[in-house]
């Protein structure tokens, strides 16, 4: 059942590409382990295609430098490069088979029939479709293209997978349950895996380690747990996860929201003077007048109930007006306070998280 | 409760013939907006079926008859060998000049799809503009450049490429020359919009799997395109079959087409029961073409339709 795969690292060094006189990236290094999986997280335009397709050989970058393990392959033409890739849209070929676009990168390599046809067998299987490969392409569903795709991608076992949001065509459900077969899927086959997507959820569900980019450089660099509780600056805190933010001032080592001093597992990592407290709904805890001693503790007023099936939403307004939201598990007993309520919230210390605003 | 229809939750399987609240009337005006629908189309139905369905009825009519009634005497008429040599001819002009149309065609219509939208906008201008201009226009001006004394000899002789004029015009090959040009944008305009519809998406693949650009090329380009060649083929095919002014003013009387035969029956002879013979021989040929390239190549394809 296992194909085995060796995998190679990759290694971007100082790459740039520029259209006109935007960067679509900026000098980029990046070193990615062998049998990885990466994801280049960012908002559209953010460069992290552009760094997908000069992996892959379609775009030639203006300089840089790009090796798969210890051949450089920067000056090598896509086709000879030896790689694996799903298509945003699959690039099914749709005058082939399903059977025939598997075979196709096989029969290139000069493969021979009968090991063709074992090969492509197994593959379909390993993306159970066993038994679809005499279908045309377009009596195909979504899911099952994206299947055939990723099949086609791997049956020639490529060392390096890249995968162009693969998976943002399919409906949510699908996209879930498909994530999570990708992840597998790598986990079996262990190749070198680079995904591109601007969603921050299937990023954190599925890498290992995830390079946020915007404006052609890269933000941060981490793994999903620590981009999540431990954001580099604004940016990461806003575009990875639901934030609300409150301006602070940092003097000596010590956040302070407005006269108060905000109480803080370590110390904020920066020692800008303006900075931001970053409210993640679901750190949030509606507490008793009485408790909070050990918290940092938020007076409001209730705005406005959202109900959303396993959790809820509400909206609170600070004193001062500053809008922030709490999220609460959601059950039968849960009733929607009236707006205009008093309410106190509560974030413990070790869930505070102080940024910097964005670099520029 | 249960007794009602519709008033019991998660009903989803009801059958399509039940009776339910507003039922018949909504069914009368789905039934009325077709009929409206048809409505729309009667006016062109009816003028395609005075226009066109009427005459080919009519020519059929009087290809079976003469003065004496009944007959099958056109017909045995074209089994002569000047009409055969004429019908065979006739197609080999077409198949020669579809093929150049072909060769031509198809790099052109390569280079145009891949070129920058303003640029391809420019060379469609190219291609679509001897459409624009009168086809007489067209073949005397190849007529000025191609006879005995024309530009292309004068330059030729110039140069010292050629001791006498070559015969280029009142022939085959000036026939050839001038359909050609008349043809290539029925070829040039199809591969395009066949063209301009492949994802570049596919290429990428084709490389990323390990395909050279001319194996990716032929592997997968040219099959992804083969809609728009086919509709090319079809319709510089048929034309070629049916025409008559380029051959008429190029071949020099030395070319002679199916057409130029109705022509001559009709114009000399009166005899409108040969031409319309001719007619029906040159439909039904036409029909078998389309017949056999549908069979091979697709229906669907044919038309452009996926």
């Amino acid at each position: 059942m296992t194909i085995t795969t060796i995998s190679l690292p990759i290694s971007i060094r100082d790459v740039t590409k520029t259209y006109g006189r935007t960067a679509a990236l900026d000098n980029v290094s990046l070193e990615i382990a062998s049998g990885e999986f990466i994801t280049l997280l960012g908002p559209s335009g953010s460069g992290k295609t552009t760094l997908l397709m000069v992996l892959a050989g379609f775009i030639r970058p203006d300089s840089g430098e790009i090796r798969f393990g210890n051949r450089e392959v920067t000056l090598i033409p896509p086709h000879k490069r030896d790689i694996g890739m799903v298509f945003q849209n699959y690039a099914l070929f749709p005058h082939m088979t399903v059977a025939g676009n598997l075979a196709y990168p096989l029969k290139l390599r000069g493969v021979d029939r009968a090991a063709v046809e074992a090969r492509v067998a197994r593959a379909l299987d390993m993306v159970q479709l066993a038994g679809l490969g005499e279908r045309q392409v377009d009596q195909l569903s979504g899911g099952q293209r994206q299947r055939v795709a990723l099949a086609r991608a791997i049956i020639f076992e490529p060392r390096i997978l890249l995968m162009d949001e693969p998976l943002s065509a399919l409906d949510k459900k699908l996209r879930e349950q498909m994530q999570i077969e990708v992840r597998h899927l790598h986990q079996r086959l262990g190749m070198t895996t680079v995904y591109v997507t601007h969603d921050q959820r299937e990023a954190l569900t599925m890498s290992d380690r995830i390079a946020v980019i915007n404006h052609g450089r890269f933000r941060q660099i981490d793994k999903p747990q620590d981009l999540y509780e431990r954001p580099n600056n604004r940016f990461i805190a806003e575009f990875v996860g639901e934030s609300h933010f409150l301006p602070v001032e940092v003097r000596g080592g010590v956040a302070y929201f407005g006269e108060r001093a905000i109480r803080l597992a370590e110390p904020p990592r920066h020692t800008a003077f303006a900075q931001f407290l970053v409210l993640r709904p679901e750190k949030l805890k509606v507490i008793d007048a009485a408790d909070g001693a050990e918290l940092n503790v938020f007076p409001g007023q209730v705005k406005e109930f959202v109900y959303q099936g396993e959790s809820s939403l509400l909206y609170v307004s600070l004193a001062d007006g500053q809008p922030i939201a709490i999220r609460q598990p959601a059950g039968s007993a849960q009733r929607a306070p009236p707006p205009g309520a008093p309410i106190r919230l509560g974030l413990a210390p070790a869930d505070t998280i102080i940024v910097p605003p964005e670099e520029t | 409760m249960a007794a009602g229809v519709g008033s019991t939750i998660g009903t989803d399987n009801l059958a399509p013939h039940q009776v339910g609240r507003n039922a018949a009337a909504l069914r009368a005006q789905e039934r009325a907006e077709q009929w409206m629908l048809g409505g729309l189309a009667l006016p062109g139905l009816l003028l395609i079926g005075i226009v066109a369905l009427a005459p080919i009825v009519w020519l059929f009519w009087l290809s079976f008859r003469d003065a004496d009634g009944m007959t099958l005497a056109h017909y045995a008429r074209l089994l002569h060998p000047s009409y055969v040599i004429t019908l065979a001819s006739t197609f080999e002009l077409s198949f020669l000049v579809t093929s150049i149309c072909i060769l031509l065609g198809y790099p052109l219509a390569y280079v145009i799809a891949q070129a920058r939208p303003r640029i391809a906008a420019v060379l469609l201008l190219l291609v679509l503009f001897p459409i624009w201009t009168s086809l007489l226009v067209r073949c005397y001006a190849w007529l000025v450049l191609l006879q005995r004394r024309g530009l292309i000899n004068t330059w030729l002789s110039e140069l010292g490429l050629i001791d006498g004029p070559l015969q280029l015009v009142h022939n085959f090959t000036g026939t050839t020359i001038g359909m050609v040009h008349i043809m290539l944008p029925f070829m040039v305009l199809p591969l395009y919009a066949s063209m301009r519809a492949i994802n570049p998406d596919y290429m990428r693949a084709a490389a990323n799997l390990g395909a050279s650009p001319a194996k990716a090329f032929w592997q997968i380009y040219v099959p992804l395109s083969r809609p728009g060649l086919a509709a090319g083929i079809v319709i510089v095919f048929v034309l070629c079959l049916g025409f008559y002014v380029t051959p008429a003013l190029l071949g020099g009387g030395r070319v002679m087409m199916w057409s130029m035969q109705i022509e001559r029956n009709v114009s000399y002879y009166g005899d409108w029961g040969a031409a319309s013979a001719l007619g029906v021989v040159l439909l039904v040929l036409t029909l078998g073409i389309l017949w056999l390239l549908a069979r091979v190549i697709g229906f669907d394809k044919l038309t452009g339709a996926r």
